[in-house]
């Protein structure tokens, strides 16, 4: 479920990096916590971010949650596609279901980020409290 | 188990489109004295709206039987118990009604001349004062339309308050258990805001609180008693750190329910507060309300006060005040809600101070009346002692597949309006139960035998659940497709 290539946040957003463009999403567990997907808040392209700074947000039928910028930069990319089919972030949520994509200004936050195993211990945690 | 709330007329009521087409219509203008034309002669063309095709025409008994007939499909606290948590939906006592209907108050109009509106701004005037008293604060305005607004106001005073000191700050810190307006009236007032994590008691964690005061914070938003139903027993402390960084503490008071008549605001550090009338002081909620906030203040921000405020001349006699050089202004038309304001104040008078203390005690005594019986049957997240609400969740039920939602849905078919549910947003599938103070015992328990009636099928029968409702006029709607493709006119295409 939780591929190795990626990094996850506590507060289940995912990022994978390439060439130093990290692009997030809403993890799996996030969007079924959610359940379905009615509208989601896209970032403005240009925009430049702190990690920890609200990004957007994603609605469901039950609840608005806020998506925090991961890591540091600037909005170089937003899933337009998702304006009109919020519904990718539960079909795809690891793929076509992306959020945004960011420039990094600082590749070292992605140190305190957490790996796919440390991500499922995380959730195996949460489960239990 | 008798049915609770009888179908009065079980057929669904179709659109006024919908209706047998025809000109119908019984409505006779007086002759026109003046020349007739078109309506393009006088409206700018841009403004003309095309006809609307199928635009029914129906008689006023038509009329009137539609709407009578749509009325039957509601719930409300008239039928029976609306345990809504976090909304407060206690029953809105019917002389309340009688006396916002005495044609002095009724009819009277905002821009009488004072001489004659001496009563009316009496009744301001009396409510100010009393809610200022209820509270501990110094200030009050009347003027927001509901507690959102008045989270707004709020902010707003604190921003010209400290724009005043000689800078406005950047940031509200707003804990995780907080109401969801709490972030959105923050920023509609140009703030950032940054979510404090609950402690394991669901609390506000001091140290948590310490890290992220800094010069940049404006104030502390917070709920009490929480979302969760518990009692910040850290609050003077709370208090003390955040005005010792400069900032202002800001109190959401939608709960003030729990604690209205046991404990003070004023005397627990708080700057400022607002009130829901249609919550706390039992004037109608729902459908629209409409609504009242309030907006309690400590001194310092006395002088921002939206204006006018209601002052005493030398003789006595009252008048609207506009001379408020440092007011942020208006923030309604008028005074605010007056017919509502006028509710909230016959409310207060016919409690009094021992009154009021006991709808504090009888919410929360009725609040854990139902966390006891039901404490068996569903999980509680949160174990510490609750106030005036209860938030269980779906935990227990769950590995039979059946959710939070199937429950709320199947409390239809018994019968009774759903609580709060997937709110708050700590408690995952959470079912916010608060019955209110207004609610008797033997409502109560009628509430639990179906709660716990409901938690047996869960076990037993969980399909019973997951296709709840099935017994009242419409079954389960498909509430994301309605969000994401939402059709807000009538179209003829629709039909079948």
């Amino acid at each position: 479920m939780y591929s190795d290539d990626y990094l996850y946040t506590k507060e289940h957003e995912w990022v994978r990096v390439e060439n130093g463009e990290a692009t997030l999403g809403i993890t799996h567990h996030a969007q079924e916590e959610l359940g379905e997907i009615v509208f989601v808040e896209l970032p403005e392209v240009g925009k430049v971010l702190a990690a920890g700074d609200t990004l957007g947000s994603v609605e469901s039928v039950k609840a608005v949650s806020d998506v925090y910028a991961p890591v540091s930069g600037e909005v170089i990319a937003a899933n337009d596609l998702l304006a009109d089919k919020p519904e990718l972030v539960n079909q795809e949520p690891h793929s076509g279901g992306w959020i945004a994509r960011i420039r990094l200004s600082d590749k070292s936050e992605l140190d305190g980020l957490m790996s796919a195993d440390d991500y499922e211990a995380y959730l195996g945690e949460e489960k239990k409290h | 188990m008798t049915q609770r709330v009888r179908k009065t007329i079980s057929i669904n009521e179709s659109l006024l489109f919908e209706q047998v087409p025809g000109n119908r219509s019984t409505c006779d203008f007086p002759p026109l004295d003046v020349p007739s034309g078109e309506m393009a002669d006088y409206v700018p063309r841009e403004l003309l709206r095309d006809d609307i095709p199928g635009f029914p025409e129906l008689n006023e008994v038509e009329v009137v039987r539609h709407f009578t007939r749509l009325s039957t499909h509601n719930y409300h606290v008239d039928l029976g118990l609306y345990p809504l948590g976090s909304c407060t939906m206690k029953y809105n006592p019917k002389i309340n009604e009688k006396l916002a209907r005495i044609p002095a108050f009724a009819q009277a109009h905002p821009l009488q001349l004072h001489e004659n509106t001496q009563g009316c701004l009496k009744v301001l005037q009396k409510l100010a004062d009393l809610l200022v008293k209820i509270t501990g604060m110094d200030g009050v305005t009347l003027q927001p339309l509901a507690g959102a607004h008045g989270e707004l106001t709020g902010m707003m005073l604190i921003r010209a308050a400290l724009t005043a000191r000689g800078n406005p700050r950047k940031k509200v810190l707003i804990p995780d258990s907080a109401h969801g307006t709490n972030p959105a009236s923050a920023v509609l007032c140009g703030y950032t805001t940054v979510t404090l994590k609950s402690n394991a008691s669901g609390c506000i964690d001091l140290d948590e609180l310490r890290r992220h005061l800094d010069p940049d914070v404006a104030c502390l938003m917070m709920t009490v008693p929480n979302t969760l139903g518990v009692f910040e027993e850290n609050i003077q402390e709370v208090a003390r750190l955040v005005h010792a960084n400069g900032s202002f503490l800001y109190m959401d008071g939608a709960n003030f329910n729990a604690f209205i008549g046991v404990a003070r605001p004023g005397d627990m550090g708080v700057d400022v507060m607002h009130l829901n009338l249609h919550k706390t002081f039992s004037t109608p909620h729902g459908g629209g309300g409409p609504g009242a906030g309030p907006v309690v203040v400590v001194k310092e921000l006395v002088p921002f006060l939206p204006m006018p405020v209601v002052s005493t001349k030398t003789d006595g006699s009252l008048f609207l005040d506009y001379n408020r050089p440092q007011s942020i202004g208006r923030v309604a038309a008028f005074y605010g809600n007056f017919g509502i304001l006028l509710r909230a104040l016959a409310y207060i008078l016919r409690e009094g101070s021992d009154g009021l203390r006991q709808v504090a005690e009888n919410a929360v005594l009725n609040a854990n009346y139902i966390r006891h019986h039901l404490s068996r049957d569903f999980h509680l997240e949160y174990r510490q002692p609750t106030l005036h609400e209860v938030v269980f969740d779906d935990k227990n039920q769950a590995d039979a597949g059946v959710h939070t939602m199937d429950m709320a849905k199947r409390l239809l078919d018994l019968g009774f309006h759903p609580p709060t549910v997937y709110f708050p947003l700590i408690v995952p599938g959470a079912i916010m139960i608060e019955p209110t103070e207004s609610e008797s015992r033997a409502e109560l328990d009628a509430f639990i035998d179906t709660m716990r009636q409901i938690a047996q099928e869960a076990r037993e029968s969980p399909k019973l659940l997951q296709d709840a409702p099935q017994d009242i006029r419409s079954t389960r709607f498909d509430e994301a497709l309605a969000a994401r493709k939402p059709v807000l006119i009538w179209k003829e295409t629709g039909q079948a």
